[in-house]
């Protein structure tokens, strides 16, 4: 295997989770998850690269990237509960209220 | 032929093109799925094909770590919230805007990268293999030397962050209820002997002695 295919697969993911994000307008929970996966393929891209240059970097990077992910992930959660108890409902186009 | 099939090389191949072809209808059953149970689960056969694939790539730690970290923590997260929340599922509607608009912004997306990868990078890019260790090689070990010694800074602002993390979750699903019977642990400190108990001076009562027949 070769680089050319971890790039591949990574850029098949991303289009993947960019397009989940403009189509799950209903549910702001899958939204999260569309971001997770797209952070995933971000870091296959590092760990591809890490092993082809023989660089150990890469793989530290990512082991940030999952450490900032997991917060965010719990504070987006957070907010969704809080959201969640005001409206009683997760479509995103409820949440209208800072249109200015 | 039959050797080629047989070899070491070729089952690599093989693997990762099964978990790259699971990843990828995994990911795609994710954010099609009307139901989120449904999607979180598929999400979490995603992070282990990844995992499989980060550990073709000898990347083991990272790999240990994503089904820890996201299986293990992220994901049963997601899971909770989901059985917590009181979701209604709406019926389907048709192509909305937003998925057309969705379908398009991706399209461009993958033209784009097509573009760049297939015109120049196959071109840069050289076709070996990637780095293959020698045996007796830890990657956890080479994570952790970089890790504590030129990442130590790093570190330690990555477990602050999750500190704001944890104490920011808290405060915003945090709520005060009036039925809730609690006990404020700063009275409960400052409390003194005097406080709890009384001694009241009073005259002994004359009463009716009940009980016995010794009068």
């Amino acid at each position: 295997m070769s680089l050319i295919h971890y790039l591949v697969l990574a850029g098949v993911l991303f289009v993947i989770s960019i397009a989940g994000i403009f189509i799950n307008r209903r549910n702001v929970l899958i939204l999260l998850m569309s971001i997770e996966l797209m952070l995933l393929s971000v870091n296959i891209n590092f760990i591809a690269f890490s092993s082809y240059l023989n660089d150990i970097q890469g793989q530290v990077f990512v082991f940030f990237i999952l450490t900032v992910a997991a917060a965010e992930a719990a504070i987006g959660l957070a907010i969704l509960v809080v959201i969640f108890r005001q409206r009683r409902s997760l479509e995103v186009d409820n949440f209208n209220e800072l249109k200015g | 032929m039959i050797e080629y099939l047989l070899s070491a090389e070729f089952y690599q191949i093989l693997l990762f093109y099964v978990y790259s072809a699971v990843l990828i209808a995994s990911a795609l059953a994710v954010v099609t799925m009307r139901n989120s149970i449904y999607s979180a689960l598929f999400l979490i056969l995603c992070f282990f094909s990844a995992a499989a694939l980060w550990m073709l790539l000898e990347a083991e730690f990272l790999a240990l770590t994503l089904v820890l970290v996201y299986v293990g923590a992220v994901m049963v997260l997601f899971l909770f919230v989901i059985m917590m929340l009181d979701i209604k599922i709406k019926p389907k509607s048709g192509l909305s805007n937003y998925t057309k608009v969705g379908l398009l912004v991706a399209l461009l997306m993958a033209i784009e990268m097509i573009m760049l990868l297939g015109k120049k990078l196959i071109n840069v890019v050289p076709q070996d293999d990637l780095v293959k260790h020698v045996k007796g090689h830890s990657n956890v070990k080479e994570v952790a030397e970089n890790l504590y010694t030129q990442y130590i800074l790093p570190f330690e602002l990555a477990s602050v962050i999750l500190l704001v993390a944890i104490v920011a979750a808290i405060l915003l699903t945090l709520r005060r209820r009036d039925d809730y019977k609690h006990v404020n642990p700063e009275n409960q400190v400052h409390v003194k002997a005097k406080d709890r108990m009384r001694i009241v001076k009073m005259k002994s009562e004359k009463g009716n002695y009940i009980g016995g027949d010794e009068s």
